[in-house]
C-alpha cells in the first residue's frame, strides 16, 4: 500500500513537472500555490475518510479515531486557508492534487462495500498507509519545496501531528487485530 | 487612633496568615504535540494549569482516573490537586503526547 501511493505521488509529480517547466524554478518542485493545494487536498481527503467512518465504524477505538482525524484535520485546514488568505495566495490545482483525488474516491468506494469488522479493519489499514505516504511526500517534497516560511512553518506543523496520526492508526490496527 | 491602626494591622496580618503559603500554580506547556515539562512536581492544593498553545484541541487526562481536562485549541485549563501520588497522564486525541505528575502531600 505505501510503495503504491508513493509510486502514484512521484508518478503525479513527475507527470506535473512539464507544466512547472514553464518556471523559472527546477522542474521538480512543486510552486507554493501548488504545495498548498496539495496539502490542503491531502486533509479534506482524510476529513471524507473519517466521515465515512463515523457512518460505518462499529469498534469504538475506530469510531473515536475517525472523530480525532476530523477534528484535527479541520483544524489544520482551517490554519491553512487562513494562511493563503493572508498571503494573498491562490492554492493552484495540478497534477498531484488530482492523483490524491482520484485515489482516494476509489478508496472511499472500495471502503463503502465493507461493513462491520472488515470495514474497520480495512479503515484503519488504508489510515496507516496513507498517512504514510503523505508523511513521505512532505518530508522529502513538500516541505524541501516550500518557498514561504510560514507555509513551511504549517507544512512542519502538519507532518508532526500527521506523523502522531499515523502512530495513533497503527496502535489501533494493533489493537484490531 | 493609633490603637485602631494596630488592630487593623494586626487583623491584616492574622488574614494573611489563614491563607496557606504554599498553594501555587504549576504551569504545563502543551506546544507541538509535547508536554512541557514532562516531568512536574506539586502538591496536594495545588493548581496545574495546562496551556494549549496548539491549534489542536487537547486533553489532559489521568491514567488513574483522578481528572481529564479539556483544552480547546490556544485555551488553558485547570484543575486543583486533591491527592498525593505519581499520576502519568495523556491526550485522549493524541495519546503519544504523555507527561507524569508527582503530588506531593
Amino acid at each position: 500500500m505505501f510503495v503504491r501511493w508513493s509510486a502514484a505521488i512521484a508518478a503525479a509529480i513527475l507527470l506535473s513537472s512539464p507544466a512547472l517547466l514553464q518556471g523559472a524554478r527546477a522542474a521538480d518542485k512543486p510552486t507554493d500555490p501548488q504545495i498548498a493545494h496539495i496539502a490542503y487536498t491531502a486533509g479534506v481527503i482524510d476529513i471524507n475518510a473519517a466521515k465515512q467512518a463515523q457512518k460505518k465504524a462499529k469498534n469504538k477505538d475506530v469510531k473515536a479515531f475517525a472523530e480525532d482525524m476530523l477534528r484535527d484535520h479541520e483544524a489544520v485546514n482551517k490554519q491553512a486557508l487562513a494562511l493563503v488568505k493572508k498571503l494573498n495566495v491562490t492554492p493552484e490545482d495540478n497534477d498531484t492534487s488530482k492523483a490524491l483525488s482520484k485515489q482516494a474516491s476509489d478508496k472511499l468506494a472500495e471502503l463503502g462495500k465493507l461493513d462491520g469488522a472488515a470495514f474497520d479493519k480495512a479503515y484503519v489499514a488504508n489510515e496507516v498507509a496513507y498517512h504514510k505516504a503523505v508523511n513521505g511526500a512532505l518530508e522529502t517534497q513538500l516541505i524541501p519545496s516550500a518557498n514561504n516560511a510560514e507555509l513551511k512553518s504549517l507544512l512542519q506543523t502538519g507532518l508532526k501531528i500527521f506523523q502522531a496520526h499515523q502512530q495513533h492508526a497503527e496502535h489501533v490496527a494493533a489493537e484490531l487485530k | 487612633m493609633p490603637g485602631r491602626l494596630s488592630a487593623i494591622a494586626t487583623a491584616v496580618v492574622l488574614v494573611a496568615m489563614a491563607v496557606p503559603a504554599h498553594a501555587a500554580t504549576i504551569e504545563i506547556t502543551m506546544e507541538n504535540l509535547e508536554m512541557s515539562p514532562k516531568d512536574a512536581s506539586a502538591k496536594v492544593g495545588d493548581t496545574v494549569e495546562w496551556i494549549n498553545k496548539d491549534v489542536f484541541a487537547h486533553t489532559a487526562t489521568a491514567g488513574n482516573g483522578d481528572f481529564d481536562v479539556n483544552l480547546p485549541a490556544k485555551k488553558s485549563g485547570t484543575f486543583v490537586l486533591k491527592k498525593a501520588g505519581t499520576v502519568d497522564y495523556y491526550c485522549r486525541y493524541h495519546p503519544n503526547m504523555k507527561a507524569t505528575l508527582k503530588i506531593e502531600p
